[in-house]
């Protein structure tokens, strides 16, 4: 019983404690409340004035579709300090826009940032790394595992008006580009200075997804990552009597003629597809209206419950191998030992991926085809964060790495990153043949979808939704809920992680 | 099951014995084995590269070890040996302050009496309770307000206030540090603060080894806050760099590069282990203090 | 004695000054700013680049997490089932071992295995996550005993099933905390006064009697330490069914523990929500703790009042 009391009075304790404390609380929480209705304040400041100006708002118009009003930026209170402006900042999660921009950037000082490639083809840098007008580039590197880089970002863009250390550049994914682009923390392109003829020969698509409720563009990308469905030549020989591209599209060209194919390859002792995922893209790439609508509901569309019910009839008629993307079957499924006819990847999925999960047995054994409709999967965005202390610096690498042929051209010869960039990928397609397909030009199948892609319905909840949408039918999937109990965990999960959301009715 | 058996019946007795020892053996070995699976794959696995490890386990381990070790070690922008030191500065003073100072609490509340005492010890096994991941956000967002950012500061200072450690040294106290000794120590001259240095902490040795190892672990393993703090390229630690190297793009994903990162962060803990194993065995001896 | 002890107390204040600026500092405030945002909205909305709030709301975040459609009872539920799961045969084999280890008789040489049970600890818990995925996986080494065993030609799906899901992380709970939990009890029974195995010897106890009458009640601080720091390990449990789980919305969110959930409102900084929960589980904490003080020093309390008539 003593221990009771103890305890209770340790409870008294806390709660005075907090009491004592609660005078720090509201303070703080106040600041806080204080800067959200600066934002809204000054809904009618520079900021706002100028995003109505630019046209070009391709975005989709559909009824009822959430368009978030762009939030003006903040006024920058202090200025960067003069070592900040000596300094280009650049907020990244993994290495792969280090190695474009040291390779590829004409004004990046290799000599003096100590640049080469080492024989194991990763970059070889010193302590320090500049620009020929000696700026030195940091890099500031948050994985983004348990959203750690989105927490990081989403910190320090919080403190950039009041900061005398200025962010200048940082990358974002298409999943959560709009949360980004439609805040208040970018300097929109055509600010900076890129003209619209710089950036006419980006893919539409490439520029839907950063672009603002207002139609200003806030973000360029120097891939485009167009998506095809890569299958196996052998099988298709086997089951379908031909393994050439265009017949192949002909049998596959629409999603019943897919779900033919799917029984033909059952019944021939094959999985059409590897997981439950795997056709997920082609489907959320291509619906009707956004997730959210203006009245902050969520909406699920119509060809998303297309999805579900082709995903559940593929795992109760063994179509598929109950597996998940990423995971080990999954990837096992690709090389000789697997048993699945085809996979739907983009660009870097083809050239990286696959052709490393194929390995030497299957090499020249993939081709690839449009498949039923045309989606994309993967791509990163550059975004100058508002604020940075050196525009013209982040301009130009803008305008070098997504808007300039030459380099763009180098860089898919390179890297085999399919680049943003039309009449180079068209130059290309002429005359390409792939040793990993078997000869097939896939550049030329990508040239050709890559217009196709309707990015206009996406959205900043798009990753969080996508997600929780996938792991809740997954249990339907494997039939231990019905289609209306997962529909219900959708919505709540959906809820958890987006507060202001609301379930249409 | 424990300790001495009873004298009656020799024979019957050594040959009991040696069943007995046989069982705990067989037993032993088992569990060590199942111990070790997880390192055995984690070893494989270090010997191979990205497209066999996905294609599924095997017991023949691959041809990637030293391909593995030197993309680890020398790609540039892991920084995976200046991590490594960084680890070893914040686990390493994060174990030493943690222990000293919660003993020194908890030393306190055993030996003195005064008004506060019941109340601050009850105050503790409260907090005690708090899940850490409860005040993650607000905490990382304080350090930042204090201008702590890329500090080691906010990884190491805190560990002072150690409830955790703080209540398994007064546990102990309460069964090995007789009041005795302190009584004995004041008659003998010795100061407050010199009777705990000279004369408490040898005898809690068993306790601080333990303690240094549970807390060092949990630093070395820590990624949430201090991804949160850190950024600076030199001043990451070692899951952070893990974090980006599972990161990686779709390009440089290097599965083997994980496993191998893994391995490479597991062995200074072995060896820290290793040596507070000793010491732990050494400190127990002293076990004759009264109960 | 007692009028002596009275002149030292200004030792005790001062010893505890480091431990309680330290928590002030670092723990207390923000703790403090935790609980208290509990009483409010407060979210980034729009995805997470807008602020919304604080607004006082009263105690609405409370309402929301106890609506029957919030399944908090389920949470909680997972997080015990997982923490059972995996923490009885942790006690039950650390005992034994720490017995076997210490029994002077048996003279096992036990320094190798102290040291390889304890090594699953040294793991993060995310890599041993990993580990034990690709251990499961579909075509992973279990499955492929599984199979040549069962003659079945599909594997396992074990992280699609509830029960297997389940065990396969208390299995990592148990690999990575029994050879901590053994280490610890070693030290409590070799802390035990030889002299009391030596007399009961003597009075011709059996093994097992030297055991339940003698070291068992005299590690009881030690157990009551495992107990406790293993109860709220428990409720912290996180990043393993975190991998293992992908989340945890999969499989009817039937390994989701509490702090899984708890980090699904972090997900939009809903420190409102995440606070509620926050205070709902620290009493629930609070409560444990007290039935398990409760339970465990009521049967000594003659030795304890023995214990402070020294002082």
């Amino acid at each position: 019983m003593a221990n009771l009391k103890k305890l209770l009075a340790g409870a008294m304790a806390l709660c005075m404690a907090g009491a004592m404390f609660a005078s720090c609380g509201p303070e703080e929480s106040k600041n806080d409340s204080k800067s959200g209705n600066t934002n809204a304040g000054t809904n009618d400041n520079k900021g706002g004035e100028e995003g109505g100006n630019e046209g070009g708002n391709e975005g989709g118009d559909a009824a009822g579709d959430l368009k978030e009003e762009k939030l003006p930026n903040i006024p920058q209170n202090v200025e960067g300090s003069d070592a900040s402006k000596k300094v280009l900042k650049i907020y990244t999660w993994n290495d792969e826009f280090k190695s474009r921009l040291r390779a590829f950037y004409p004004e990046y000082d290799a000599e003096k940032s100590g640049y080469s490639i080492g024989a194991d083809g990763a970059d070889v840098v010193g302590e320090h790394e500049y620009l020929k007008d000696g700026t030195e580039i940091v890099w500031v590197t948050t994985p983004s595992a348990d959203n750690a880089y989105q927490n990081k970002l989403d910190e320090d863009l919080a403190k950039q008006a009041d900061s005398d250390d200025k962010i200048d550049m940082f990358l974002i994914e298409a999943d959560y580009a709009l949360k980004y682009v439609n805040g208040p923390y970018v300097k929109p392109v055509t600010d900076l200075g890129l003209t619209d003829a710089d950036l006419a020969d980006q893919y539409q698509y490439t520029k839907d997804i950063v672009t603002d409720s207002n139609g200003v563009l806030e973000g360029v990308s120097w891939q485009a990552t167009p998506g095809l469905f890569a299958y196996r030549r052998d099988i298709a020989k086997e089951v379908l009597g031909t393994d050439d591209p265009t017949e192949v599209q002909a049998q596959l060209s629409d999603w019943d003629k897919f779900n033919e194919v799917a029984k033909k390859m059952k019944d021939a002792g094959y999985f059409m597809l590897s997981g439950y995922d795997d056709a997920y893209r082609t489907f959320s790439n291509n619906v009707s209206h956004a997730w959210v609508n203006s009245n902050y509901e969520i909406v699920v569309d119509d060809n998303l419950m297309k999805w579900v019910d082709q995903t559940k009839d593929y795992t109760d008629n063994g179509y598929n191998n109950g597996t998940s993307l990423w995971d080990d079957q999954w990837n096992a499924d690709q090389s000789s030992a697997g048993k699945v006819f085809g996979f739907f990847y983009s660009t870097w999925g083809i050239n990286f991926t696959l052709a490393g999960n194929a390995g030497d047995e299957l090499q020249g054994q993939y081709a690839v085809c449009e498949g039923p409709q045309a989606y994309y999967w993967g791509g990163t965005w550059i975004c100058a964060a508002d604020g940075t202390d050196n525009p013209d610096t982040v301009a130009d690498i803008m305008k070098a790495l997504t808007c300039n042929k030459d380099i763009m051209l180098d860089i898919t010869k390179k890297t085999q990153d399919y680049t943003n960039n039309k009449s180079a990928m068209e130059e290309l397609a002429k005359d390409f043949s792939s040793e990993f397909l078997g000869g097939q030009n896939h550049i030329a199948l990508f040239t050709a979808a890559a217009p196709n892609i309707d990015a206009s319905k996406a959205g900043p909840y798009d990753q969080g939704l996508n997600e929780s949408f996938q792991a809740a039918f997954k249990d339907y999937f494997l039939g231990s809920v019905d289609k209306e109990t997962a529909l219900q965990n959708f919505y709540k999960a959906a809820q958890e992680k987006y507060p202001d959301l609301k379930v249409a009715k | 099951m424990a300790a001495p058996v009873d004298a009656v019946g020799e024979m019957s007795n050594s040959k009991q014995l040696l069943i007995r020892r046989v069982i705990s053996y067989t037993v032993l070995t088992i569990f060590a084995i199942l111990s070790l699976f997880p390192f055995f794959i984690l070893l494989i696995n270090m010997t191979r590269d990205t497209n066999s490890i996905q294609k599924g386990f095997s017991l023949v381990p691959g041809s990637y070890l030293i391909k593995n070790f030197k993309t680890v070690l020398g790609k540039h922008d892991w920084k995976m040996l200046s991590s490594l030191k960084n680890s070893l500065i914040i686990s390493g003073l994060t174990a030493l302050l943690s222990t000293y100072f919660s003993a020194l609490t908890a030393y306190s509340i055993h030996v003195y009496d005064y008004k506060l005492k019941k109340f601050l010890f009850t105050f503790i096994l409260m907090i005690m309770m708090v899940p850490t991941q409860v005040s993650a956000l607000g905490f990382v967002r304080q350090m930042s307000d204090w201008g702590l950012t890329n500090s080691f500061i906010p990884l190491i200072i805190p560990s002072i206030a150690a409830p955790a450690t703080f209540f398994f040294m007064k546990q102990y106290m309460d069964s090995a540090l007789p009041l005795e000794i302190v009584e004995a120590a004041r008659i003998d001259g010795s100061g407050e603060f010199r009777t705990f240095n000279e004369l408490v902490t040898p005898i809690l040795k068993p306790a601080i080894a333990v303690q240094a190892i549970f807390t060092f672990v949990s630093s070395w393993n820590n990624f949430f806050i201090p991804a949160l703090i850190l950024d600076d390229k030199n001043k990451r630690t070692l899951p952070i760099v893990i974090g980006i190297i599972r990161s990686a793009d779709y390009a440089s994903f290097d599965m083997g590069a994980v496993y191998m990162a893994i391995g490479i962060s597991i062995i200074p803990v072995a060896i820290v282990y290793l040596i507070l194993s000793k010491f732990i065995i050494r400190g127990i001896a002293l076990g004759a203090v009264k109960g | 004695m007692k009028h002596k002890s009275i002149s030292y107390a200004k030792w005790g204040y001062i010893f505890i000054i480091p431990f309680f600026v330290a928590f002030i500092l670092f723990n207390l405030i923000p703790l403090v700013s935790t609980f208290y945002n509990s009483l409010f909205e407060n979210y980034k909305g729009r995805g997470g680049l807008v602020q919304v709030g604080p607004n006082f709301i009263g105690l609405d975040n409370f309402r929301t997490m106890f609506a029957p459609e919030t399944e908090l009872g389920k949470y909680f539920g997972n997080t015990f089932v997982l923490w059972i799961l995996g923490f009885i045969p942790q006690i039950f084999f650390s005992l034994l071992f720490a017995s076997w280890f210490t029994d002077l008789r048996m003279k096992l040489k036990t320094g190798a295995y102290k040291v390889i049970f304890y090594l699953p600890n040294v793991i993060m818990a995310a890599a041993m996550g990993m580990l034990f995925y690709t251990m499961f996986a579909q075509n992973g080494p279990i499955n492929s005993i599984y199979m040549s065993i069962t003659g079945k030609d599909s594997p396992y799906m074990f992280f699609d099933n509830v029960w297997s899901q389940r065990s396969v992380i208390a299995i990592i709970n148990f690999l990575m905390w029994y050879g901590n939990t053994t280490i610890m009890l070693m030290a409590a029974i070799n802390g035990v006064d030889p002299s009391l195995y030596e007399s009961a010897q003597i009075d011709g106890a059996t093994p097992s009697q030297t055991f339940w009458k003698i070291t068992l009640p005299l590690i009881r601080p030690i157990l009551l330490y495992v107990l406790i720091t293993s109860l709220i390990g428990g409720l912290q449990m996180y990043d393993v069914p975190q991998i293992i789980t992908k989340n945890g919305e999969q499989v009817q969110r039937t390994s989701m523990t509490v702090v899984m959930y708890l980090q699904k409102h972090l997900y939009s900084k809903n420190y409102g929500m995440a606070g509620a929960l926050s205070v709902i589980l620290f009493v629930v904490a609070a409560v444990l703790s007290l039935i398990v003080f409760y339970v465990t020093t009521e049967r000594e309390p003659k030795k304890k009042v023995k214990k402070g008539g020294i002082k």
